[in-house]
């Protein structure tokens, strides 16, 4: 798949960008939260290799700027961070069990347990709907279960 | 409110222009002769176009400059400006710096030369042929202004048949016309 123009792929994933990191972060950090997730995909937007999953990619950007986002100590807030176990955030630790998953199961894996998004706002991201999220995850899961180590 | 205001988006576009992270931004001027999708990258003016389709034109500038491309009203300032000078009759020459260094080099000769055709005048397509020392290229030189890039500002409107006809224009003979007697080359 032919990557879009920038113009194109901004276009189309703004305002549900917006909205999603209005959810998690409150209309006013949404804004530099905002500005800057679209600034980081402009830098990384030559290096892509294909279109595909683009929708996914703008959501990964987004919540991991959220997570940045919500470390970042604020008087205003009182959000909970995400848990992690070793005190690497989860979606890094994720990201790198995932990397052979199939795409769209690695995205629901990552989206859900690395990001913490619903399955409503996964299915949005990959262009699907809640219960394809939902299926995709679960299969991701069994999947890296059967690779994991004895 | 659960979409971009006009505000925060204007201020993204800004920011990736002004970061220089765009392989070419673009944005609509107002003209007296219709919108125009003007576009530049960091070197200079890339693409002025007549009743532009957007999609068209972007898909047409990502695949030349780069998939960077996005509109944006800052870059494409200095060239409203000047239009809009131009249009007024304030301004006779264009100052701003053009990209031309993708066309091949007959065309980047041709249009340079057309570029020294002042306002106001006009030159047979075969003259032009003869100024880039093509002499027998008149047919060339009329495909060259057919593709001009950067229509007014390479004034391919200057550029008339052998009998004095206006002979075409990308934009339609209507604009060729009016441009022309915006420049009094014609009563």
């Amino acid at each position: 798949m032919v990557i879009p123009p920038f113009e194109t792929f901004y276009a189309a994933h703004r305002d549900e960008v917006f909205r999603f990191l209005g959810r998690r972060l409150g209309r006013d950090r949404a804004e530099d939260a905002f500005q800057e997730t679209f600034l980081r995909a402009l830098r990384a937007y030559p290096r892509l290799r294909h279109g595909e999953h683009l929708r996914a990619w703008a959501y990964t950007i987004a919540g991991r700027i959220a997570i940045d986002e919500h470390r970042r100590p604020r008087a205003d807030a009182d959000l909970p961070e995400l848990a992690s176990l070793d005190g690497r955030p989860a979606f890094a630790q994720l990201e790198h069990l995932a990397d052979e998953l199939p795409p769209t199961e690695r995205a629901a894996v990552v989206l859900r347990y690395g990001y913490d998004l619903d399955y409503a706002e996964i299915g949005a991201a990959l262009g699907s709907n809640a219960t394809a999220a939902r299926q995709a995850a679960s299969a991701g899961i069994r999947r890296l279960r059967r690779k994991e180590p004895q | 409110m659960n979409i971009v205001s006009p505000d925060l988006d204007r201020r993204f576009r800004d920011a990736a222009a002004q970061e220089g992270l765009l392989d070419a931004a673009y944005d609509l001027v107002d003209t007296p002769i219709g919108k125009l999708l003007v576009a530049t990258t960091e070197r200079g003016l890339c693409r002025i176009a007549y009743d532009a389709e957007p999609d068209r034109e972007i898909e047409l500038l990502a695949r030349t400059f780069g998939v960077r491309v996005l509109r944006s009203a800052k870059p494409i300032d200095p060239a409203r400006r000047e239009l809009d000078e131009y249009f007024d009759g304030r301004r006779r020459t264009f100052d701003l710096p053009v990209d031309v260094a993708l066309l091949a080099e007959f065309n980047r000769r041709v249009l340079g030369e057309l570029a020294r055709v002042p306002y106001g005048e006009v030159v047979t397509y075969g003259e032009l042929a003869a100024r880039a020392e093509r002499p027998r290229a008149a047919r060339a030189v009329g495909t060259v202004m057919n593709r001009n890039p950067l229509p007014i500002v390479l004034p391919c409107h200057r550029v008339i048949g052998a009998n004095g006809s206006l002979t075409g224009y990308g934009g339609g003979l209507d604009r060729k016309e009016m441009l022309l007697r915006l420049e009094g080359a014609i009563l």
